[in-house]
């Protein structure tokens, strides 16, 4: 049975320093709910408050709607997949997945089968008797995946699993997780600083930056709709331009810069700075229709399924473009001089931070 | 504390801490208070004990001093207890000792952490170990026979023509000193070696390469480096052989006493328990006092005398 | 230039084991001379006399046998302390952990002239005899030290994180010390029972002191020697020392066969 978990208010501190900052959201049961943010954001706090290790210092973690204060790790319906994935050396790998049941009282026979039964589901056939350090990174993943499973938590906890991994297998353990998840149903919490794997493989993902939740969201919302100027940054790519709010409408509004007053949409804030991600920069030779700046090349590279133009303003700002490979777009020469524009709808104006709740 | 507690569950914490108290607490720490105290009070029959006679005093201590002979320092003669000359004595010769195994072992210790060809380590190291695991009493005893009047040393210097006639070898501090040595050198070579071996190579060879002569680099790079493990074999050997019963008993003579040999006496024989803790205390002192002293110059923590 | 200099080192290395070796060759060979006194010149021809002796000496077989006792007492009582003590201490920090640090190495630092007097005096005051109990506590008191250090050591090369995945995934702390902590630190308490037995058979200044009327082997072979002695003496070294070089040997043969078989898991 998986569970939703509920972070109600919850701050952490260490000494005077205060590591979560009253952080309130609700993961529900059965979701792949991931946080994501820079090293120090308080992301490994969290799951640590989780999964019963630190005890907040205020608020209250509820796990399936109860209350876990003076709940040990050992009593907790968790299970915790640790960076180092902390396999025991000098077990072999079925003892390591049985191990949950072991400490359960579970008889040896019954062990074996459950643990032969979890190397199927992550494909890991014929490797019971083997010892951990005969694995390969992946395979040492999968056990330890098996071993968290073997206790049937209702909720799995994993702190940055792939980032020992090399890109090929990282690419194909997402894949592998997902499917992992969607076939049990257990609610996966997953913490990680790569935003490209936040927004692969999870249902919503929650943005921290220095122990406060900047946005929770899908990852779509995430990506098109960044609420403030740190999630456009920490995902994705941005041109960002500095200035003035002038005239402000319903959802939108013009923002004055150096180089050129442009139509954007704006959310609550009443100023800000311009994002606006290279993919939806265009370039032509022809001055655009609203939104566009006249620019000189300066350096094209082929990044193979993209293209991305380095392009310098009048006064020296430097904009950037992304343009597909697929023959579309004509791929300008550098010292030329053309015209980039983009739709206001695809630009925000972005305060810097916000705090939110879920 | 609450880390403990929370890694280890109440019950073991409890076990843990409560062996650990029992080990320092009553093992360590109380008999000493206990020898400390009663070195103070005087030795009592048991119905006295608790009395009016028994009362704090430094008089245990003073039992050093009185019956005096003579001293002579460096060809003067000066009148002095005699117990007081046995005390002052034990801690020169262990000083000596302790130099003796230092000059002998460096060479030894810088051989097995540079120069010997790691593969040969653990074989030479257990050739190094196996006098270690014959007991010490043992190895005095070898001495002794060596060392013997009409023993196999003076056969062999007779027969190479190096002396005319037996010498008397068991008299006087010399055979102390040889047995001391002999048996607590290896005490000095692997703190030394331990030390030494964590000297990166790179720097002795920079030194050379830079046109340092070998005792120069040894002065200026090597020592230095090895200076843990020199206070490290320096406190044990000097303890061990200040504290030596067996190898002045063996080796020794009427004019070659040693300091626990004294107390041996008062304990045992005398059965004067209170001067006995008084006497121990005076070893333990200095034994103290040179344990700091080598901290101090050397620059060492306590941390650094693992074996 | 290298080469001479260490042709030299070799030589002294060569010396160096010849100086430790030779003596105990000389005493060894003192226990097959048909002389009265321990010697090996002169020499009066070969015999087994001593080991003969030596076999009918029954005070020798009751030192034996209390040696033996008391060095599987103190094995038994000064690991677990010392693995205690150092679990105890590598989850301290600071000051503290300095303190008690100090405090548990000091042990070593101390004469077993001191530790003997020291024990004897403490146990004498809540009335308990001397005897090989005392013995037992005065060498568990510096020898708990030795096992605290081997098992400190080990426990550095131990992953935390290893404890808290157990504890996730529903240990309870006995369960986790037991499976997951005490297997690493296996090697390190067997050292550690092996120094232990070994250092309590060698130890003679602290159960001098102790034992009262007990005779444990060192304390017997003191007295002999100082009283008068023959080359059953001897006898009893030569075995001792042959025991001692066959386990060395043994110890050396499983070393290499086991560095084979790594070789052999890696290549």
């Amino acid at each position: 049975m998986s569970a939703a978990i509920e972070l109600d208010d919850i701050c952490c501190d260490f000494g005077k320093f205060r590591a979560v900052d009253h952080v309130n959201v609700t993961i529900k049961a059965g979701e792949f709910f991931s946080f994501l943010g820079p090293s120090g954001c308080g992301k490994t706090t969290i799951l640590r408050m989780i999964s019963g290790f630190i005890e907040p210092t205020e608020g209250v973690v509820r796990i399936g709607g109860q209350d876990m204060k003076g709940q040990r790790p050992n009593q907790r319906p968790t299970a915790l997949i640790f960076q180092n994935l902390a396999l025991f050396p000098l077990m072999p790998v079925w003892e390591n997945i049985s191990f949950g049941l072991e400490v359960r009282g579970v008889d040896k026979v019954k062990r074996r089968a459950r643990a032969e039964e979890l190397l199927e589901l992550v494909e890991l056939k014929d490797s019971a008797d083997k010892m951990i350090s005969q694995l390969s990174g992946g395979q040492k993943q999968r056990v330890a995946i098996a071993r968290a499973l073997a206790v049937e938590p209702s909720v799995m906890l994993l702190d940055e699993p792939l980032s020992a991994l090399d890109l090929k297998l990282r690419q194909h353990m997402r894949a592998e997780l997902r499917a992992i998840q969607k076939r049990t149903g257990v609610t996966f919490i997953y913490i990680t600083h790569d935003q490209g794997e936040a927004l692969a493989m999870s249902d919503r993902v929650g943005v921290m930056s220095q122990g406060k939740l900047q946005q929770v969201a899908d990852p779509r919302e995430i990506y098109n709709n960044p609420v403030n100027g740190f999630v456009a940054s920490f995902v994705g790519e941005n041109n960002i331009l500095t200035g003035e709010v002038k005239k402000a409408g319903k959802g939108e509004a013009e923002f004055a810069t150096a180089i050129g007053t442009f139509r954007a949409r704006l959310g609550n804030a009443s100023h800000g700075k311009l994002y606006i991600r290279p993919e939806h920069m265009t370039l032509s030779s022809k001055p655009g229709k609203e939104n566009s700046v006249p620019v000189s090349i300066a350096d094209v590279s082929f990044e193979g399924n993209f293209i991305t133009v380095q392009a310098k303003a009048a006064n020296g700002t430097h904009l950037i473009a992304e343009l597909r490979n697929d023959g579309s777009a004509t791929v300008p020469a550098a010292g030329t001089n053309m015209h980039m524009s983009f739709a206001a709808e695809r630009a925000s104006i972005l305060p810097d931070t916000s705090s939110v709740g879920a | 504390m609450e880390h403990l507690l929370r890694r280890y569950g109440t019950g073991l914490t409890a076990l843990c801490i409560g062996l650990t108290i029992f080990w320092l607490a009553v093992l360590v720490l109380l008999p000493n208070f206990t020898m400390l105290e009663s070195s103070f009070r005087p030795y009592l029959a048991k119905v006295d004990e608790g009395g009016p006679l028994d009362f704090y005093s430094l008089r245990n201590y003073g039992m050093v001093l009185g019956n005096e002979v003579d001293f002579s320092i460096f060809g003067y003669v000066v009148q002095t207890p005699v117990r007081l000359k046995v005390f002052i004595l034990t801690i020169v010769y262990s000083a000596l000792v302790t130099v003796i195994t230092f000059a002998m072992a460096y060479p030894l210790a810088y051989y097995l952490a540079k120069i010997v060809s790691p593969k040969s380590l653990p074989t030479l190291f257990l050739l190094l170990f196996v006098p270690l695991w014959v007991s010490e009493i043992l190895r005095s005893f070898a001495w002794w026979i060596i060392l013997a009047f009409k023993g196999p040393l003076n056969a062999l210097l007779m027969t190479l023509g190096l002396i005319s006639e037996e010498v008397r070898w068991i008299s006087g501090f010399t055979p102390v000193v040889v047995g001391l040595v002999y048996t607590y050198v290896l005490f000095m070579v692997f703190p030394l070696y331990n030390s030494m071996q964590s000297l990166d190579s790179n720097q002795i060879e920079a030194a050379e390469d830079l046109g340092s002569p070998w005792w120069r680099t040894h002065w200026r790079v090597i020592l230095p480096h090895a200076k843990p493990g020199i206070a490290s074999g320096a406190v044990m050997v000097f303890m061990l052989s200040a504290g030596s019963l067996l190898v002045p008993s063996l080796l020794g003579s009427t004019t070659s006493g040693w300091f626990t040999q004294t107390i041996q006496g008062i304990m045992l024989d005398s059965q004067d328990w209170n001067a006995g803790a008084a006497f121990a205390f005076m070893l333990l002192l200095v034994c103290t006092i040179f344990v700091s002293i080598m901290m101090r110059v050397f620059g060492v923590k306590l941390s650094d005398i693992a074996k | 230039m290298h080469k001479n200099r260490n042709f030299l080192f070799h030589l002294y290395m060569i010396l160096f084991l010849a100086y430790l070796l030779v003596p105990l060759m000389v005493m060894g060979g003192a226990a097959f001379n048909a002389s009265k006194l321990p010697t090996i010149y002169p020499w009066k021809g070969w015999t087994d006399q001593w080991f003969i002796d030596l076999w009918h000496d029954k005070r020798i077989w009751g030192a034996f046998l209390n040696t033996i006792m008391v060095a599987l007492a103190v094995a038994a009582i000064a690991v677990p302390i010392g693995t205690a003590a150092a679990i105890l201490i590598n989850s301290i920090g600071g000051r503290v952990r300095s303190l008690l640090y100090g405090l548990m190495v000091a042990p070593i630092l101390i004469p077993g002239v001191v530790i003997g007097i020291s024990t004897l005096l403490f146990w004498n005051y809540l009335s308990v005899g001397s005897g090989l109990h005392l013995s037992v506590l005065g060498q568990v008191s510096y020898i708990a030290s030795f096992v605290m250090l081997l098992v400190l050591a080990r426990l550095q090369s131990f992953d935390p994180s290893l404890e808290e995945a157990a504890l996730d995934l529903g240990a309870s702390h006995a369960q986790v010390v037991r499976r997951i902590l005490l297997p690493h630190l296996y090697p390190a308490i067997g050292a550690g029972a092996a120094i232990s037995f070994f250092q309590s058979i060698e130890n003679f200044n602290v159960t001098l002191f102790t034992r009262g009327g007990a005779d444990t082997l060192t304390v017997y072979v003191f007295s002999k020697v100082r009283s008068g002695v023959t080359p059953t003496i001897n006898a009893l070294a030569l075995i001792l020392i042959v025991i001692t070089v066959l386990f060395a040997i043994a110890y050396e043969i499983k070393r290499r066969r086991d560095e084979a078989r790594l070789k052999l898991v890696e290549g």
